[in-house]
């Protein structure tokens, strides 16, 4: 109920200004054109594709892609997003309105974290109008398409997760913005340290690993597992750090 | 079941330490229901730490508040249902609306929707905010701004209101303004009002605290701080002034100082008053008295006299 509200209060506030529509707007510009020159690349060699043997579909060539390419563009766009969930409270100085109210700790880092959310699954939503446009003159496999989105989705939500918590690190916006854009982008490059040994823990610890395998249309519970570990994890942390504002220094 | 007995706010040794700095240290009083308690102390005495720590925005070092009997610490929901703050700096969201913004601070304090309307309507009016409820709080002056916090901290009619220097930053009418709102709200709430403007306390509060560096040096009703501003000095002009010697064998007179050619200023203890004594000596004695001022001791020599005269009876205390 109060983790509503929060919520409520978040994405109206994110709808008040003017960044949240720049956002939208121009994520789904730049995929808008990335999915046309998709498609159109695709009907330039459906013919040579529709020889091979055990040819791949539309979803494979179209649709894959596009999420992973909005994976790409939602990794600069989420630290744009979360950098003033907390920072900014707390550089206004509104933070004992919340501490001030009946209402735990807990359900300030969730309220805020389901109002970001929202916010970003209305865009997932918008991202997947374009792959089911092409169901107007053709078939595509459902079942791939909703794996990659649930990729894309677990995967914003782990951006927003560590997004949040590094908002609660600081009372600078931007230094929130700057700091988890490096760090997202850290952990999508880790396996790159790791190209010798692609099992190793650095690549396993790397975002890309576990999404690759959602965008191709393979369900493990091990990648899920890890998406919710994740973000399980830097919600504790948000959490602990605003906790720990009352008991400072 | 003892609603009037038990106090609404009972803050037990009270302690918090910021590194090796007590910020405050040991504080321990309460309030009663109805009550308008003023937290007097030059700035850094600890004003806002300690409310701070009642309204659970900081943890105390150690020591306990208890509001209604509810721990903060303990059952911080409950504790926290029945007091309403204003920080020092209030906590207003600048890109909404009055009405927006009261209503958001409703809802966080878990008012039921039926009710939350009519609270905005009524915090609104109490505070004189009935014009305001569609304008911007960012475009709004800064007394205005202020009001807005104070009717977030009363939209859910807390027993308790703790209102951090509410009147800092506004000029001379916002604040009576602000005074006289203080005023009306002790007729229904509990306040406690810190400050460190003196004659503030004195128009709104029943009880003063003065509060210095951590501790508390003063706990009682306006009425006992203005006797304690009873005269305790004259200053005397006369044509020919007597010796000195010759007026501290009068009755009560303890002190006499000379301020200039004719003037003396004369210290006396309260029981004994050598008024009379003294104009009767000039008539009989010719010294020519043509001017006699008691000097009251304002609040703010109290004020200063409390905080400042207590490091002095620490090095005293030390062997």
């Amino acid at each position: 109920m109060m983790i509503l509200t929060l919520a409520g209060r978040e994405l109206r506030s994110l709808f008040i200004s003017p960044l949240a529509w720049a956002i939208l707007a121009v994520v789904q510009l730049v995929l808008g054109f990335m999915f046309l020159s998709q498609v159109d690349t695709f009907l330039q060699w459906q013919a040579q594709i529709a020889m091979l043997d055990n040819a791949p579909g539309i979803t494979e060539v179209v649709v894959a892609p596009l999420l992973g390419n909005a994976a790409i563009v939602l990794l600069l766009v989420v630290p744009l997003l979360t950098m003033r969930l907390i920072s900014e409270e707390r550089r206004n100085q509104t933070l004992p309105l919340l501490f001030s109210a009946p209402i735990s700790m807990s359900e300030i880092v969730l309220g805020k974290y389901l109002g970001i959310l929202s916010f970003l699954l209305i865009m997932v939503l918008l991202i997947a109008l374009m792959p089911l446009s092409l169901l107007l003159g053709g078939n595509i496999d459902i079942g791939m398409l909703a794996a990659g989105l649930l990729g894309l989705t677990l995967m914003l939500a782990s951006f927003s997760a560590i997004g949040l918590y590094i908002s609660s690190l600081t009372s600078h916006p931007t230094v929130a913005a700057i700091t988890t854009f490096g760090a997202l982008l850290l952990l999508w490059i880790l396996n790159w340290a790791s190209n010798s040994a692609p099992d190793g823990a650095l690549a396993y610890l790397s975002m890309l690993q576990h999404l690759q395998p959602l965008l191709r249309g393979v369900f493990n519970s091990a990648d899920i597992a890890y998406f919710l570990l994740f973000i399980f994890c830097f919600l504790v942390l948000a959490i602990r750090r605003l906790d720990a504002d009352r008991l400072q220094p | 079941m003892d609603q009037q007995t038990t106090p609404l706010l009972q803050v037990e040794s009270l302690t918090r330490h910021y590194d090796k700095i007590k910020a405050v240290n040991g504080i321990s009083f309460s309030l009663k229901r109805g009550e308008v308690l003023g937290f007097l102390g030059p700035n850094g005495a600890g004003k806002s730490t300690t409310m701070k720590m009642i309204t659970g925005n900081l943890a105390p070092t150690s020591g306990s508040a208890i509001i209604d009997g509810f721990d903060i610490l303990d059952n911080p929901k409950q504790a926290k249902a029945a007091l309403g703050f204003l920080p020092e700096q209030p906590p207003l969201y600048k890109e909404l609306t009055v009405d927006e913004y009261l209503n958001y601070a409703a809802r966080l304090n878990r008012m039921a929707k039926s009710t939350i309307n009519s609270a905005v309507d009524n915090s609104k009016q109490r505070c004189g905010l009935e014009q305001m409820g569609k304008r911007l709080i960012g475009n709004l002056s800064k007394g205005y701004q202020q009001r807005v916090g104070i009717a977030q901290a009363i939209i859910h009619s807390p027993a308790l209101v703790l209102l951090d220097e509410p009147t800092v930053g506004l000029d001379p009418i916002q604040i009576r303004e602000i005074r006289q709102l203080i005023r009306q709200l002790g007729q229904t709430h509990s306040v406690i009002l810190s400050t460190h403007i003196l004659p503030e306390v004195q128009a709104t509060c029943d009880r003063v605290q003065i509060i210095n560096q951590g501790e508390l040096v003063f706990n009682d009703t306006i009425d006992n701080l203005s006797e304690r501003m009873q005269t305790t000095a004259l200053l005397l002009r006369f044509k020919r002034p007597p010796s000195t010697s010759t007026m501290l064998s009068l009755a009560g007179v303890q002190d006499v100082e000379s301020v200039d050619e004719q003037t003396r200023r004369i210290h006396f203890l309260a029981e004994q008053d050598p008024t009379e004594a003294l104009v009767d000596a000039s008539v009989s004695e010719g010294w020519g008295l043509f001017e006699l001022t008691p000097e009251r001791m304002s609040l703010e020599e109290v004020f200063v006299d409390l905080t400042c005269r207590e490091p002095h009876h620490d090095e005293v205390a030390q062997p």
